[in-house]
């Protein structure tokens, strides 16, 4: 049985999808920043079933491009994360209010 | 020698340079000095040029100095280039000569002055401004001049920005213009999208194709800056209290040369005006209106500036209508003799105020004749010149201006007319207040502690406060080597040094003779109109009087100045106080600034008030108006929007996104 | 045997590396290197000046390959280099000399204030650096990933430069949320250019605008899709209303420095991609995607000039009036035109100097503590240091428009293409939005040169000063047309709003005086004042004589 790429697309929706909601309705930072990490995954998805349903190369090879971004951007943002939690333990996005206007 | 015309603006920008880099270094006086010499030598370059062009046949009298490519965007071409023909170079000869007497002047004037240099530094690029305003070729570079000018004007009302007055007055000056300078922009849009150029000589060979409806448009977009920048209806309100501002400033910026920038303008124009009558209907209405306006006002007023200011409202009323009529040379030629006599009378103004301790009320003036003779007949040359008392030059270019309105409707000569008695009249009024009559400044200075209390202040700047720094200091070593106790409260008044004197004389001179340059008697004598002929000529309105009516005309304006200065005479000779001579509405300019402050601008800011009182007190703060207030409330309502938390900016984003794909997909009908 | 089939199978055949192509790109990112090699080797700290000096020079260098390419490129044409993913044309020149410009400033703007703060370290100059390289592989890149790399080279030093300033708790939160949002939108980024290879088949922009120009596609809501997550994209990067919400908080809390350079170098990196994308890449779709820009650039420049009104905060205010600009940007982006490229280009140009000036000039006046940016504390200013105020004020007005500064050449020219591309509303709005943003540009500049003593004034000024104000605000209304009657109105409001308050504030907010330090003209550092002089300079200069600038921008779009 062959599940025809359209399926894949509809999931790489749904994930896009499941994280973008995720980072609305979610406070903890954390998991505020996985569910960023769902979304790109998605669009990874995304790529891979284009570039089988296309016969090219080049969609694959920009998921690897991707994935190197999101682990630069882990590390950045778990710094800022971690220096968010030093000044106060166990902080959730929305202690971080006090500059708006 | 027509080819150092160059020179002509580069002079003063020299001495702007120098002075801004080294001007403190320099010092009192050698910077005054040196800025007269730059204003002289372009005099002097001017009249090379003047004599250059002089020798070419009339139609010949004209050739363009191309500098570079100033810019250049797809078909927009702007080059920096001088645009030389007698009536350029006549804008440019008595700006820069009237000019030099008025630096001259400035630098007996402003001696005591902490920012000596610094004046200097303004009126130099004051002055170069003004040249690229008149010599530039194309409308662009004019407004770059014509922008200059207005900073200038801007830094040098606020001169003594200490003073609130000086610094509010400047604002509103600058306000003012920029009205009139969105005008003259929107005006310059136009005449690029229909004519594809901005070079004068260009857009007026294009002229042709241009509707109607297309020529009256740019014609009144124009007339808007030039009535900013001249002080006409409705934005003539900024010129009195421009008067804050130094007296030299007053004589040169607001009196002789950059408020006549309009004037030459619509002179610049006038194949555009020839081709769009109803505007220029528009113009010459306007200006008539504006001179009664200003003369009217100018009756009442007892500051010795403000009543000057008003005239020079009236005067340049005067030169619209000219210029509305169709008789450009007629509004050139009164451009000219009121540059001298105005001057003249700014700087006798500024002598007397110089002497009188910063007082400038003239009812709290009189006698100074005896005084000071020198200015008390510097004065009153000015006076009968303005007045139109034959054969001064007012007489000469006034009759000029009111026949030609007679021809165009004898309405307008009427009001015309009616204004030119006023005119003698208050100055008259100014004339005998100051000069004549009682020392009613004796007992205004012996009575209260007059303006003692600013000796005790030993710091200068707080001294500005009070008063005119020009004299402060001059007064300061003056009083301090009086002795006390003196009747007259230790004034002195008397004539000024030769710095400040040689002005007055050569000023005098020329506001006596100027009228001859174009005296109406024979063809040979018109000097003015057969040398402005090559550019304005094609356009100038025809008139066909007999010499009897001509006759008729010059006594009719004669007499009309006559009743007016004995009016005048008989009424303010030997009292200063006559209430039913200066009905309030006067006073009060016809109430007009406090309409603006009443019907308009307190409404608006009771309601910002109450708005921001009931939104949020603590800022009071920011734009409170009519179009403001609406403007914060929106502000203040993104604000409730920005409220701080990630989630929802980010839902912030993600909804714009959703939008987005929702819109793009219907677009696109998928 | 075996090995040999493998051998032939993995050989793989790599691009030719043209690296003149790419040189600017990697001095800037081999500078950044550079500079923390020499940090990790030194065994004592270096004095901030010395990582300034070197990031100067590394722009300068960089500047340097800039012009070399900008030559090879007038002589020879525009080319593509390595697989066809750079694309060296006068578009891509244009921005890498711009970048190079702002490396060059930047350090002369901020290292006055790491030795003010005691931040010192070599931190802030190898981001910037690396921020710049994005940046100029944003304006080179011709390829979808290629962007998307270089957009994270470009954003993510900027979420650690806006938390530098460990000490306050505003830095951290501005970090954060410009860190979650930012990785947000490029997560919708990316996910936009996965749909549009989906619906194109390549991600390289030369093969998208070839596949569009001879394939017509007569619905594919995967394409439209992909396009709008892409204006998503790019609009956050630049600021667009309504992916702008960061903006204001993210200045607002970062170190001011890093405020100048990220608010100068993400429009230039931003706006060099979507200017390409959209321009020379998409153009088939333009009846798609325009429509969606004049509605973004009306509320952008809008609610810019709006909600800056209501500030107090000038970090605040300039953060706000940076959106309107941006929306003036996407005015000659909008018009989809080789004229709206230029004078796109030509706007970013003044913009990144202006900014950065004028965050150079807030980054003296904060005070010790990165604190005091109420607008309380530039009251007088003009008095304490009447230079920093006049080039404050200088920068503030040429922002506002005022002519014969690059800023009215800069909307001249963007307004002058929308009309040219008949978007005639888009221009009359964008001229009403500078004219309500005049208002808080002068403001500050009247506040700056108000007498403190005017407290002490009679109301019957305050009376005076409003009827100057009245006829001004009727011009408002009525007028469109100019570029700068919305000085007259600001004039106008300012001075209405000003005399009425004034004694309340200065009652209410002795600001200045707590903070106990007066800002003086001779205080500030000599790096600050090269900085200040260079962007003043330019936007004097080229402002009154804009032709060489014009020129320059011109051969971008002709060579694109």
């Amino acid at each position: 049985m062959s599940v025809s790429p359209t399926w894949y697309l509809v999931l790489a929706a749904v994930l896009f999808t499941v994280g973008a909601v995720g980072l609305l309705v979610r406070r903890n930072v954390l998991v505020m920043f996985m569910c960023i990490e769902l979304m790109l995954n998605a669009a990874n998805l995304t790529f891979v079933t284009y570039s089988r349903a296309l016969n090219d190369v080049g969609g694959q090879s920009a998921v690897f491009f991707v994935l190197v971004v999101a682990a630069a951007e882990v590390v950045v943002g778990l710094g800022i994360i971690v220096s968010l939690f030093r000044r106060k333990f166990g902080a959730t996005a929305d202690d971080a209010h006090i500059l708006k206007g | 020698m027509i080819h150092a015309a160059f020179l002509i603006p580069l002079f003063p920008l020299a001495g702007f340079a120098v002075l801004a880099a080294f001007g403190r270094r320099l010092g009192n006086p050698l910077a005054g000095w040196f800025a007269t010499a730059m204003v002289l030598f372009s005099f002097i370059v001017t009249a090379l040029v003047f004599a250059g062009l002089f020798q070419h046949a009339p139609d010949a009298r004209h050739f363009t100095q191309h500098w570079f490519t100033w810019l250049g965007v797809d078909h927009l071409r702007v080059d920096a280039g001088l645009y030389v023909d007698p009536l350029s170079m006549t804008m440019a000869a008595f700006i820069t000569g009237v000019s030099t007497l008025i630096h001259l002047y400035s630098i007996g004037y402003m001696e005591h002055d902490e920012d000596f240099s610094k004046f200097f530094v303004y009126l130099n690029l004051f002055v170069f401004s003004m040249l690229m305003l008149v010599l530039g070729d194309n409308f662009l570079l004019s407004f770059f001049g014509w922008e200059g000018v207005g900073v200038c004007s801007y830094f040098l009302i606020s001169f003594w920005f200490e003073r609130p007055s000086a610094a509010s007055a400047g604002k509103k000056a600058m306000i003012y213009n920029r009205i009139g300078d969105a005008g003259f922009l929107a005006a310059i849009f136009l005449i690029f999208e229909k004519t594809g150029s901005v070079q004068y000589r260009v857009v007026f060979a294009h002229l042709g194709h241009l509707s109607t409806g297309t020529l009256v448009a740019i014609a009144l977009l124009l007339f808007l800056g030039a009535a900013g920048k001249s002080a006409q209806i409705p934005l003539y309100p900024w010129l009195a209290d421009a008067m804050e501002g130094p007296t030299p400033v007053s004589a040169l910026i607001h009196a002789a040369t950059m408020v006549t920038a309009g004037v030459y303008l619509m002179c610049r124009i006038n194949p555009i005006l020839h081709l769009a009558p109803d505007a220029a209907h528009v113009i010459a209405w306007v200006g008539a209106c504006t001179a009664f306006l200003g003369a009217s006002i100018g009756c009442a007023q007892n500051d010795i500036k403000k009543v000057l200011a008003y005239s020079t409202i009236s005067q340049l009323g005067y030169m619209f209508l000219a210029a509305g009529s169709g008789a450009y040379v007629a509004a050139i030629f009164l451009m000219l003799t009121h540059a001298f006599y105005k001057a003249l009378l700014f700087l006798s103004a500024g002598s007397v105020i110089h002497a009188m301790d910063d007082e400038q009320d003239i009812k709290k003036m009189g006698a100074l004749a005896k005084l000071m003779p020198l200015t008390a007949i510097a004065f009153l040359v000015g006076w009968l010149s303005i007045a139109g008392i034959p054969p001064f030059s007012g007489f000469w270019s006034k009759g000029e201006v009111l026949i030609n309105a007679w021809a165009v409707s004898p309405a307008l000569w009427a009001i015309g007319a009616f204004t030119a008695m006023l005119t003698a009249y208050y100055m008259g009024r100014e004339y005998f207040l100051v000069f004549l009559g009682q020392r009613r400044w004796v007992e205004a200075h012996a009575g209260g502690d007059g303006h003692g209390h600013v000796l005790e202040v030993p710091n200068h700047h707080s001294a500005k406060l009070g008063a005119d720094p020009g004299a402060t200091g001059a007064r300061s070593t003056e009083e301090t080597g009086s002795e006390p106790g003196h009747g007259s409260g230790g004034l002195h008044p008397h004539d000024a040094r030769w710095v400040m004197s040689a002005p007055l004389v050569v000023l005098s001179f020329l506001a006596v003779f100027g009228g001859f340059i174009d005296l109406p008697f024979h063809p040979n004598f018109v000097l003015l109109e057969r040398w402005l002929d090559p550019v304005v000529g094609h356009s100038l309105l025809v008139t066909h009087f007999s010499v009897a009516q001509e006759w008729a005309f010059g006594i009719a304006d004669a007499v009309l100045a006559l009743i007016g200065a004995t009016v005048a005479a008989s009424a303010w000779r030997r009292t200063a106080e006559r209430p039913a001579l200066e009905p309030r509405f006067l006073t009060m300019a016809w109430f007009i600034d406090w309409s603006f402050d009443h019907l308009i601008a307190r409404p608006s800011s009771l309601f910002a008030g109450f708005a921001s009182a009931v939104i949020d007190n603590r800022v009071i703060d920011g734009a409170v108006n009519g179009v403001g207030a609406l403007a914060r409330i929106g502000g203040l309502g993104l604000r409730k929007v920005q409220n701080g938390y990630v989630r929802t900016y980010a839902l912030g984003l993600l909804a714009g996104a959703v939008v987005l794909i929702a819109f793009i997909v219907y677009r696109a009908g998928v | 045997m075996m090995a040999r089939t493998l051998l032939a199978a993995s050989t793989l055949s790599l691009p030719h590396v043209n690296y003149t192509a790419i040189m600017p790109e990697l001095i800037a990112l081999g500078g950044s290197l550079l500079l923390l090699a020499v940090a990790a080797v030194t065994p004592r700290r270096l004095p901030t000046t010395v990582y300034a000096a070197m990031t100067s020079g590394i722009g300068i260098a960089s500047l340097v390959a800039s012009l070399v390419l900008y030559h090879d490129v007038r002589q020879g044409g525009a080319f593509v280099a390595i697989a066809h993913s750079i694309d060296v044309d006068g578009f891509s020149v244009l921005v890498m000399t711009l970048a190079s410009c702002v490396l060059i400033l930047t350090p002369m703007l901020a290292a006055g204030f790491f030795e003010r703060e005691g931040l010192g370290g070599c931190e802030y100059y190898a981001l910037a650096c690396i921020s710049v390289g994005g940046a100029m592989l944003m304006g080179a890149a011709n390829d979808l990933v290629l962007i998307f790399l270089a957009l994270e080279v470009l954003s993510i030093p900027l979420y650690v430069m806006a938390g530098l300033d460990y000490r306050r708790e505003g830095s951290g939160e501005a970090a954060l949320k410009y860190f979650l949002l930012g990785a947000f939108s490029s997560a919708i980024f990316v996910y936009g250019i996965a749909l549009v290879y989906g619906a194109t088949g390549s991600t390289n922009l030369g093969e998208i605008a070839a596949f569009l120009a001879h394939n017509v596609l007569v619905a594919n809501g995967v394409l439209y899709g992909g396009m709008a997550l892409l204006i998503v994209g790019f609009g956050f990067k630049v600021a667009a209303v309504p992916f702008h919400m960061w903006t204001p908080d993210v200045y607002q809390g970062s170190p001011t420095p890093a405020v100048g350079f990220m608010a100068s170098i993400a429009k230039v990196g931003g706006f060099a991609a979507f200017l390409r994308v959209f321009i020379s890449t998409l153009p088939t779709l333009s009846q798609t995607w325009k429509p969606v820009l004049w509605v973004i650039v009306i509320i952008t420049v809008l609610l810019g000039a709006i909600a800056a009104l209501v500030q107090r905060d000038v970090k605040r205010m300039l953060a706000y009036s940076s959106i309107n600009h941006a929306g003036f940007i996407l005015l000659g982006l909008q018009a989809a035109t080789a004229k709206g490229a230029t004078g796109s280009l030509y706007y970013l140009f003044a913009y990144s100097l202006l900014i950065l000036g004028s965050f150079g000039v807030i980054a003296v006046v904060g005070g010790r503590g990165d604190t005091g940016h109420s607008i309380e504390r530039y009251r007088g200013l003009a008095r304490r240091s009447p230079l920093l105020a006049g080039a404050f004020a200088l920068l503030l007005l040429a922002q506002a428009g005022a002519p014969f500064t690059t800023g009215f050449f800069a909307k001249l020219y963007v307004v002058e293409a929308a009309v040219a591309a008949h978007s005639y509303a888009l221009a009359a709005v964008a001229m009403v939005s500078a004219a309500i943003a005049a208002f808080f540009y002068l403001r500050v500049v009247f506040v700056m040169f108000a007498d403190t003593r005017l407290a002490e004034a009679p109301a019957g000024d305050a009376a005076l000063v409003q009827a100057a104000g009245a006829p001004a605000v009727s011009a408002v209304g009525a007028s469109g047309s100019g570029v700068f009657e919305p000085a007259v109105a600001g004039g106008g409001g300012v001075l209405l709003a000003e005399a009425p308050v004034r004694l309340e504030e200065e009652t209410a907010t002795p600001e200045a005086s707590a903070t106990g330090e007066e800002i003086r003209d001779g205080a500030v550092s000599a790096w600050t004042w090269s900085g200040l002089i260079l962007t003043v300079g330019a936007t004097v200069v080229f402002g009154i004589w804009p032709q060489p600038l014009v020129d320059f921008a011109q051969h971008a779009h002709l060579l694109f």
